[in-house]
Formats: structure tokens, C-alpha cells, sequence
């Protein structure tokens, strides 16, 4: 069997460069000698992600994200608290002003970024089972089982997620945050199985699953004990990247009017600004604090992301500096001859 | 060879599947759309029996046919590109997706190969001078990529349109000076002037990706043994960046073009609701609103057909560029 030197499918240009890297990642196990080896590799991990600043700054932004979405809600008003003054500007009264039927912005802002959390979370969680119970378990057991798993895994990938997950919001009439987050799920799982089932199908030739099998080892116990270990770092990956698609299908749909019913989310505060009329009175205060949630929540799980893709593949980590490394010693010769060249003058 | 029937084979049935599940969907799912759409078009005009029946070939509801007779009806139906009428003055679906499908195609076809091209142009010169003050540009795009589209939408309307009123917002063109699409300079440039914000929206929400993908696999072909070798060669620069490190880096792009189409396509459903722009993702959204189920079943298998031909095309095309697919398959 070719060792993972096929293109496969992919949800996105990084997941493409997520697979490529699979290679590498691979390579870069085999060096790692039985179970007594593992915990100093989570250690190295660790060392690696403290001094990296992309890892830093992404997981100090998501930390505030998540305290202020648990914190705040304490402090503020009751987001449905509607007596306030109508489009009030930001102002010491109302930190980020007031809504077109007088709520508070913090307030919804505070309590909308629980509910999107909650949604991505779950989304994230359920589609990463999904991933790995198609991804994995076919790529690990092979022969028909991955077929017919695989297909199915395709035909959801070509299927485009957000329209389906419209259409499905569409047929049901009271949608809780959990029912959201399902739908959710249900559209987005098929990028990741995709990565996770070429990873798996390179680790399934390794030398220590075959001596796992050898060893009379049931499929269950060499995948949970020896396969899922070490495609930790790339399903943590896919779980970031499930959360991100989640929260930004959730804000989607909640756009559209399809989200969670009776609850608040970033994606319900941007349909009521719009709904509102807040992008012809100029309330920028309404709609750009929720957006900018958003994109900052991504923004710091893609950069966590991004560090993870650097461990996983080592060319991306040490490349730059090689090649900085090479330019500073081009530049030094070149001092170094420009001043023979005086010299010799 | 084997590659082709492979793909072929595939694509049957993912056809298969996307048509069956636009049948099994409206009859899985809690509530009764057909009845639910029959009382609303009967509120507004009196429906003839052969859309009753349409309506409920399509949707279910009809007590007196087994599951598989209304399977094969259906198929029957799909052949004859017949998906129903829509509530609003019971014109076909199929001629309101036909009148629709040219803006979304227009306007998502073209952004999607500019970020493309911007993304692909930009990653290839980052990941080329990789070590450099560029590299900083990567956590940058990130960000970008984790924007939703229509909150881009949002910003580019209340910015350009409302503040500055260089833009207009709403309609593909000025539905007021045309009363339909005519072949004019003056309606051309109605058409370009009312496409340029989706059109910068889709490409900065897209491009993101591409420059990353783009940038990362430069950076790992460029520490790949054919690029020293082409250096110790004494090839020029310019022949080792775009000759042999772009050339290779650029395929799971190239790949992950086609499959990106599928967000795209989805992204710019949401874009299109804040322009109002007459194209499909609009079409799908109001039919949500007004419970025109049929309207929305067709819309959803239009999509779904438009981006598995988009996939089937890259395929094919793939595995005519890169022998090693044809050969893995």
C-alpha cells in the first residue's frame, strides 16, 4: 500500500495542507520508541506550544472570550431588559449602548456569547465523534467497512453544509441551542473524518499496531490505545476546527432567523440589527461588537491551530528559520567581501 | 482508466444520494410541509389538481401511494426537470432558479477565482520568502478567515453604502432605471457598480485560506530534496520559485479549489440576503420564510447539483494534471 502519497479530499486549503503534512507527521512518530517514550513527547509538546507567541496570543484571546461570556453576565443588566433609552450611543450608562427596543448591547453581548459558545462547543465535541468514528474506524479497519464508510464520508463533504443545515432548520419549527448545535454537526463532520482516515490508514502499517495485532490485540483496544494517541495533536486540531465552522454556521444561521429559538446569540444580535434597521441609523454599535466577537474567537482558535499545524509539521516550524538563518550568513559574507574589496583598494 | 470509472462511479452516486435525500427529507422531518404549503396556496389562489398533486408528489402527503410509487414518481419528475411551483404566483420553480442561478454564478464564479488567484499569487511570494517580516502576515489571515461573510457584508454596507453612499445596496442592478436585463452599457455598468461590495466581500473572507494553504505547502516543498538540488544546479531564482516549488505547491490548492466552492456557495447564501442580491441563496432564504417548501427543496438540489458538477469537473482535471491521483485511485 502506497504510504500516504495520496490526495484526498479536503474541507479547506489548510486541511489540504493538513493532509500533506500527514506525511511528515508520521515520519516523525516512527522515531518515537514504545509507550515509555510518550509522555516526554506531550512534555516536548508543551515546552514547544509556552515559547511559541502565535499559541500565546490565540489562547489568551479565546480565555477572555470564555471568562467574559461566564463573568460578565453577572454584572450586567438582564439582557431582555428593554426600559432603557432607544439607539443610545455607547456612553458610561451603557458601555456599548442600547438597541432599537432599548436593551443593553453588554448585556446581549455578554449572554449572546454564552449561547454561542455553548453551541459551537457541542457542535465541536459531536462532530469530532463523528470524524473519528468514520474517519479512524475506517481507515484503521480497511477493506469494505472503509469503503463504504469512506463514500458515505464523501458524499457528505460534496453535499454544501451550510444550505443543508438551512433546509433542516427550515422543516423544524422550535429549535433549542442543543438542536442547533446538532444540525451543526450533522453538516460539518465530513472535512475532518476525511484528514483523520488518511492519518490513521498510514499509522494502521506501523510497526507497533502490528505487533499490537499480533499480539491478539482486539481492532476496539488498538485503536483507542495505540491509533488515537497519536493522532491527538491532529484531533485537536479537527475539534478547533469544528468549533470555528460551528460558530460561524451558528451566526449564519441565526442571521438568517434560523437559529436557536427564545435564545440569545451573537448570530440573533446581528439579525435583529439588521432586522432593526441598525445599518441605515448608523447603530454600528449594535452589529459591529458581535462580528468582531466572532472573528476575534476564530481568530484565537485559529492560531492555536496554526502552532499545532507547526508541531505536526516540522518543515513549517524549522524552514523559516533555516532559511532566516541562511540570509543573515549570505549577508555577512557579502559585508565581509565588500570589506576585503576595500582593502584590497 | 480505472481512475475515471472510479470517479464516474462516485459521483453517480453522490447524485443519487443528494436527489434522494431532497426526497427523504421533506417525509422525514417533524411537521407536514405539503399541507402546510397547499393551505397557503389556497389562501392565495386556487391551485389547479396537477399542482396539488406536484405539491404533493414532492413533499408527501399522499395517503394513497406507497413510499417507493412516490420514489419513482419523484425520479420521474426530477428527469423531467419539473420540481414544483412556488406560492408566489405558482410560477415554476424552475424558472424562478433559472432567473436566479446567472447572478449567483456570475458573481460567486468571478470573486472565487480572483481570491484564488490573490490568494495563490500572495501565499506563493510569503511562503517563497519565508524567515522574512512576511511571515507576520499569516496570523493576520487567520483572522480573516474566521470573519463571517455576511458581518463583512454588514460593515461594507453601513461603510460604503450608507455612510459614504459610493455604493448602492440592495438589487444586482437599478431595479428602478431597468425594469428587466437589457444588453446596455448603462445597465452593464448598473450591474458592475452594484457587484462590486459582494464581490470585495467574498474576496475578503476567501482569500485568507488560500494565502495560508498556499504559503504552508511553499514552505514544505521549498525543504524538499529537488529544490537543493535545483539550486546546486545554479538554476535562477525565479525558474526554482514558480518552475519547481509553485508548480508543486500549488496542487492541493488547485484540488481544494473546487471543494472551497461548496463554501463559497454557502458563504455568499448569507452575503447575498444582506445585498439583496437577486441570486440563490436569496431565492432559498425566502422560500424559508414564506414555507415554500417546494422552492426550497429545488434551490437546495440546484445547489447541491451545481457544486458536485464543479466537483466532478476539478476531479477529472485533477487527475489529467497530476498522474500520481490517476495512479493512487
Amino acid at each position: 500500500m502506497p504510504k500516504n502519497t495520496e490526495l484526498d479530499i479536503t474541507a479547506s486549503p489548510t486541511a489540504a495542507a493538513a493532509t500533506e503534512n500527514g506525511a511528515v507527521q508520521g515520519e516523525e512518530i516512527e522515531v518515537v520508541k514504545a509507550p515509555d517514550a510518550k509522555p516526554a513527547r506531550i512534555v516536548r509538546f508543551g515546552r514547544y506550544l509556552k515559547n511559541n507567541p502565535k499559541f500565546t496570543v490565540g489562547l489568551s484571546i479565546v480565555i477572555a472570550v470564555v471568562a467574559f461570556s461566564f463573568i460578565a453576565p453577572f454584572f450586567t443588566q438582564n439582557p431582555r431588559f428593554y426600559d432603557n433609552p432607544a439607539y443610545d450611543p455607547p456612553s458610561a450608562d451603557h458601555l456599548l449602548g442600547t438597541t432599537k427596543l432599548g436593551h443593553d448591547m453588554l448585556a446581549q453581548l455578554a449572554h449572546g456569547s454564552r449561547g454561542s459558545l455553548i453551541v459551537g462547543v457541542t457542535a465541536g465535541v459531536i462532530a469530532v465523534i463523528l470524524s473519528v468514528l468514520f474517519g479512524v474506524v475506517g481507515g484503521y479497519l480497511g477493506g469494505w467497512t472503509d469503503e463504504i464508510l469512506s463514500l458515505f464520508t464523501s458524499v457528505m463533504l460534496v453535499i454544501p453544509g451550510l444550505p443543508l443545515a438551512i433546509v433542516l432548520s427550515a422543516y423544524l419549527s422550535s429549535r433549542s441551542l442543543w438542536l442547533v448545535a446538532l444540525v451543526l454537526a450533522i453538516t460539518g463532520w465530513a472535512g475532518s473524518a476525511i484528514v483523520l482516515r488518511s492519518q490513521a490508514r498510514s499509522l494502521r502499517t506501523r510497526d507497533y499496531v502490528y505487533a499490537a495485532r499480533v499480539a491478539g490485540e482486539r481492532p476496539l483496544r488498538i485503536i483507542t490505545v495505540e491509533i488515537l494517541p497519536n493522532l491527538l495533536p491532529l484531533v485537536a486540531a479537527q475539534f478547533l476546527f469544528a468549533l470555528i465552522l460551528a460558530i460561524l454556521g451558528e451566526a449564519g444561521l441565526s442571521y438568517l432567523g434560523l437559529g436557536p429559538t427564545g435564545s440569545i446569540t451573537w448570530g440573533t444580535i446581528l439579525n435583529q440589527a439588521q432586522t432593526g434597521g441598525a445599518l441605515t441609523m448608523g447603530a454600528w454599535w449594535w452589529f459591529i461588537p458581535p462580528g468582531l466577537m466572532i472573528a476575534l474567537v476564530g481568530g484565537g482558535l485559529s492560531l492555536i491551530n496554526f502552532s499545532i499545524d507547526e508541531i505536526i509539521n516540522p518543515k513549517l516550524r524549522f524552514a523559516p528559520e533555516a532559511a532566516k538563518r541562511a540570509r543573515k550568513i549570505e549577508k555577512r559574507l557579502a559585508k565581509r567581501q565588500a570589506k576585503k574589496a576595500k582593502v584590497a583598494a | 482508466m480505472k481512475f475515471y470509472v472510479r470517479k464516474f462511479a462516485f459521483y453517480l452516486i453522490t447524485l443519487w444520494a443528494a436527489i434522494s435525500l431532497n426526497f427523504a427529507l421533506p417525509r422525514m422531518m417533524p411537521g407536514d410541509p405539503a399541507t402546510i404549503m397547499l393551505s397557503k396556496m389556497f389562501r392565495s389562489g386556487t391551485p389547479t389538481p396537477e399542482q396539488i398533486k406536484a405539491v404533493e408528489s414532492l413533499l408527501g402527503g399522499t395517503k394513497d401511494m406507497s413510499l417507493w410509487d412516490q420514489y419513482l414518481d419523484y425520479w420521474q419528475r426530477i428527469f423531467s426537470w419539473d420540481l414544483g411551483i412556488s406560492i408566489t404566483n405558482f410560477v415554476p420553480v424552475t424558472e424562478l432558479i433559472g432567473s436566479a442561478l446567472p447572478w449567483t454564478l456570475g458573481l460567486v464564479g468571478l470573486a472565487t477565482i480572483l481570491s484564488f488567484l490573490i490568494g495563490i499569487i500572495g501565499g506563493a511570494i510569503i511562503g517563497w520568502k519565508r524567515g522574512t517580516v512576511l511571515d507576520h502576515i499569516i496570523p493576520a489571515t487567520t483572522l480573516m478567515q474566521s470573519i463571517p461573510y455576511f458581518w463583512v457584508a454588514m460593515v461594507m454596507v453601513f461603510i460604503f453604502s450608507t455612510s459614504l453612499g459610493w455604493f448602492p445596496n440592495v438589487w444586482a442592478y437599478d431595479a428602478y432605471g431597468f425594469s428587466e436585463p437589457e444588453w446596455s452599457w448603462d445597465f452593464i455598468k448598473s450591474v458592475l457598480l452594484h457587484g462590486t461590495l459582494p464581490a470585495i466581500t467574498i474576496i475578503i473572507s476567501a482569500v485568507g485560506g488560500w494565502l495560508l494553504g498556499m504559503r504552508n505547502m511553499m514552505v514544505s516543498t521549498l525543504s524538499e530534496d529537488f529544490i537543493t538540488t535545483a539550486e546546486a544546479k545554479g538554476l535562477r531564482s525565479g525558474r526554482i520559485m514558480w518552475g519547481y516549488t509553485v508548480r508543486n505547491a500549488v496542487m492541493p490548492s488547485i484540488y481544494g479549489f473546487a471543494v472551497s466552492l461548496a463554501f463559497v456557495v454557502a458563504g455568499s447564501v448569507v452575503m447575498e440576503q444582506v445585498f439583496s442580491y437577486p441570486g440563490i441563496g436569496k431565492l432559498l432564504i425566502s422560500s424559508v420564510r414564506d414555507n415554500d417548501f417546494a422552492l426550497m427543496q429545488g434551490v437546495f438540489l440546484v445547489i447541491t447539483m451545481t457544486v458536485l458538477v464543479a466537483n466532478f469537473l476539478m476531479d477529472m482535471f485533477y487527475g489529467f494534471i497530476d498522474p500520481r491521483a490517476r495512479h493512487n485511485a
